[in-house]
C-alpha cells in the first residue's frame, strides 16, 4: 500500500511536468497542424540556462530566492526567443510545403540544439543546485518532499492560468480562431503570423519552467535530457488527443501515473524478470497502444467530427 | 441605430473603391482577366455571374487573401497593393466569405468579438454588440452556444454580424443567400437593405441575380473572368442578355 501511494505521488509530480511540455506540442499542433519535434530541446535549453544562471548567481552570493526568480525569468525569456526563432527559421518558410518538410527541419533543429548545448555545457551530467532545504513529509507511509509539492502546485497553477489565457482573453480567442480557420481569422484583422509566434513563445515559456522542474526534482541537468522527455511529453499529448489542451494535461498526468505505477510493479508482474529500469518502456507501449486503438486520443475529436 | 462612421472621408471626391484592369491567377490559370469596377460611397453594387465566373476570386483579392497578378486597387484614394488582409480590416474593408467561415468552435458572442478584433474601444464594442443582438434577436438567444451548432441561416447571421462588428465602410458579401430557406433569404436581404440605407457601401455577390438586382443600385455581370455588362440595376434587369442568362426569361 505504501508503494502504491508513493508511486501515485511520484507519478503525479512527474506527470504534471509532462503535462506542461505536452501543452507546448498540442498548442503548436492545434494552430499549425504540425508536430514541433524540437520542443524537447527547448525544455533542455531552459534547464541549462537556469543551471548556468543559478550557479553564477549563487556564486556571487545572491540570496537563493532572488537567484531562483531571476534564473526562471532568464530561462523563460531565452526559451521564448528560441521558440520564436525555431518557428521563423524552420517552419514559417515551409508553411505551404508538403507535410514531411517541416518534420525534417524539426529534426534538424533538434540535432543542432543538442550539439550546441553539448559544446556550451559539455557532455557531463551537471548537479542542479539544491535550492531549498528539501524537507520530506510523510503521508500514509509515503514520502513527498517540498520540491515535489512546489512542482505539482506550480504546474497546476500554470495550467489553470493557461486555460484562462486561451479561453478568456483576446489573444486566446485569436489563437483559437487561427487554429480553426486562418483565412477567416485574417478577415477579422488577425495578424496570423503574430499569433503563431506568440503561440510558440507561450509553449516555450512552459517548456522552460518544465525543464527547471525536472532538473530541480532529480538534481540533474544534461544536454541530452530533452530527447526522452520530449518524446514522453509528445506521447502524453497523443494520449490526451493532440490539439486538445485539456487532453494534454490529462495525458501528462496519466502518463506519469502509468509510468510510475508500472515501474513500481513491473518486478512483481513479471516475477522479477523485468526491473524498474524498464520504466521508460511504458511510455512507448502507451504511444503504440493509443495509435493502434484510439488514434484520436482520449479527448481528441474523431477526424469525421472535424469536417 | 446610428450610422457607423465611414473610413477616412478626406478624399470623398473619389469613389470608395476603384479597380483597374485587375488580373488574378491561380498558378498558371487566369481566373480574372482584367476587370474594372468602382463603388461610390453609400452605393449597393451587385456582382452577378454563373458558377466559376470569378466572383469569389474578385472578393478575396479585394480583401487581400489573394494577390493580384496585375492591375490596381484603390480604396479611399490609397493603393492596397502592399497592404495585407489583416491590415485592411481597420481601414474599413470587411468580407463575409462564401460558406460563411464562422468559427464553429467559438461561441456566438466570441465570433462577434472576433469581428471587433481590430478595435480597442471597449465601450463602443459593447454598444455594437447590443446593436447586433437587436438586429438579429436570434443571436442574442444563442450567444453562448458554439457557432458550429447553429443552423445555416443562423450562421449566416453570425457571419454578417461579425463583419459589421468591425464597423466597415465597405462590406462585401459572397452569396449570403446560399443554401437558405426563402424566409431566411428574405430576412438576410432585409438586413442588407437596412444596412445600405444607413450609408454603408456594399458589394454583393449573388447567384440569385434577380434578388440582387432588385436591391442594388448598380450591377456588374461577370463571365469567365471578365465583366461583360454593367449598368443600373433596372437596366440590367430589363436587358435581354441578363434575362436569358441569369433570370431564366
Ligand atoms: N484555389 C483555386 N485553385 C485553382 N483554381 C481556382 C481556385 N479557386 C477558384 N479557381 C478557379 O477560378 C475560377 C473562378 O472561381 P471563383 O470561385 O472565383 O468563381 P465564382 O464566380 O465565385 O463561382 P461560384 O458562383 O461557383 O461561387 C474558376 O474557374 C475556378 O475553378
Ligand atoms: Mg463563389
Amino acid at each position: 500500500m505504501e508503494i502504491f501511494l508513493q508511486q501515485i505521488i511520484n507519478g503525479l509530480v512527474q506527470g504534471s511536468v509532462y503535462a506542461l511540455v505536452a501543452l507546448g506540442y498540442t498548442m503548436v499542433y492545434g494552430i499549425l497542424g504540425l508536430i514541433n519535434f524540437a520542443h524537447g530541446e527547448v525544455v533542455m535549453v531552459g534547464a541549462m540556462l537556469a543551471l548556468s544562471a543559478l550557479t553564477a548567481l549563487l556564486g556571487w552570493g545572491v540570496p537563493p530566492l532572488l537567484a531562483v526568480l531571476f534564473s526562471l525569468i532568464l530561462a523563460m525569456a531565452g526559451c521564448m526567443a528560441l521558440g520564436y526563432g525555431i518557428e521563423r527559421i524552420a517552419y514559417r518558410p515551409l508553411r505551404h510545403a508538403p507535410r514531411l518538410a517541416p518534420l525534417i527541419t524539426a529534426i534538424g533543429i533538434s540535432i543542432v540544439l543538442q550539439n550546441l548545448a553539448m559544446m556550451v555545457w559539455g557532455r557531463q551530467y551537471h548537479a542542479f543546485p539544491q535550492l531549498i532545504a528539501n524537507h520530506p513529509h510523510l503521508i500514509g507511509g509515503a514520502i513527498i518532499n517540498d520540491i515535489q509539492i512546489i512542482i505539482f502546485i506550480m504546474a497546476l497553477a500554470i495550467m489553470a492560468g493557461l486555460m484562462v489565457v486561451v479561453h478568456r482573453t483576446r489573444l486566446g480567442r485569436a489563437m483559437r480562431a487561427v487554429a480553426e480557420n486562418q483565412h477567416a481569422a485574417q478577415l477579422m484583422g488577425v495578424d496570423i503570423n503574430r499569433v503563431i509566434s506568440l503561440t510558440f513563445m507561450l509553449g516555450s515559456a512552459l517548456a522552460a519552467i518544465a525543464g527547471i522542474m525536472v532538473s530541480a526534482n532529480y538534481g540533474l541537468a544534461h544536454y541530452y535530457m530533452g530527447f526522452l522527455l520530449g518524446l514522453k511529453a509528445f506521447t502524453a499529448a497523443v494520449l490526451g488527443g493532440i490539439g486538445n489542451l485539456r487532453g494534454a494535461m490529462l495525458g501528462g498526468l496519466l502518463l506519469g501515473l502509468i509510468e510510475s505505477l508500472g515501474a513500481g510493479y513491473i518486478g512483481d508482474l513479471t516475477g522479477g524478470f523485468l526491473g524498474s529500469n524498464y520504466q521508460d518502456v511504458f511510455a512507448f507501449f502507451v504511444l503504440i497502444a493509443v495509435l493502434v486503438f484510439r488514434p484520436s486520443g482520449l479527448l481528441g475529436e474523431r477526424l469525421a467530427e472535424r469536417a | 441605430m446610428t450610422n457607423p462612421p465611414l473610413g477616412n472621408s478626406a478624399n470623398s471626391g473619389n469613389p470608395l473603391l476603384e479597380v483597374r484592369d485587375l488580373q488574378v491567377a491561380y498558378g498558371g490559370i487566369h481566373a480574372i482577366k482584367g476587370i474594372d469596377l468602382h463603388i461610390e460611397r453609400g452605393e449597393l453594387v451587385a456582382l452577378i455571374g454563373s458558377n466559376g465566373a470569378g466572383k469569389t476570386t474578385t472578393l478575396k483579392t479585394l480583401a487581400g487573401l489573394l494577390h493580384p497578378a496585375g492591375g490596381k486597387i484603390k480604396y479611399d484614394g490609397k493603393s492596397l497593393h502592399d497592404i495585407a488582409a489583416h491590415q485592411r480590416v481597420p481601414m474599413g474593408i470587411a468580407l463575409v466569405p462564401e460558406g460563411r467561415g464562422v468559427f464553429a468552435r467559438l461561441t456566438v458572442v466570441e465570433n462577434l468579438l472576433m469581428g471587433a478584433y481590430s478595435r480597442n474601444d471597449q465601450h463602443e464594442i459593447a454598444v455594437d454588440l447590443a446593436r447586433m443582438y437587436t438586429l438579429f434577436p436570434r443571436l442574442a438567444e444563442r450567444k453562448d452556444q458554439l457557432a458550429g451548432t447553429l443552423s445555416g441561416g443562423e450562421q449566416q447571421m453570425v457571419a454578417m454580424a461579425r463583419a459589421l462588428m468591425s464597423r466597415p465602410a465597405l462590406l462585401m458579401l459572397d452569396e449570403p443567400s446560399m443554401g437558405l430557406a426563402p424566409l431566411m433569404v428574405k430576412k438576410i436581404f432585409e438586413t442588407i437593405l437596412n444596412i445600405a440605407e444607413q450609408g454603408m457601401s456594399i458589394l454583393l455577390v449573388e447567384q440569385n441575380a434577380r434578388l440582387a438586382l432588385q436591391v442594388a443600385h448598380r450591377g456588374y455581370v461577370m463571365e469567365s473572368g471578365l465583366i461583360t455588362l454593367s449598368g443600373a440595376s433596372g437596366e440590367l434587369l430589363g436587358s435581354d442578355a441578363v434575362q436569358r442568362a441569369y433570370l431564366g426569361g
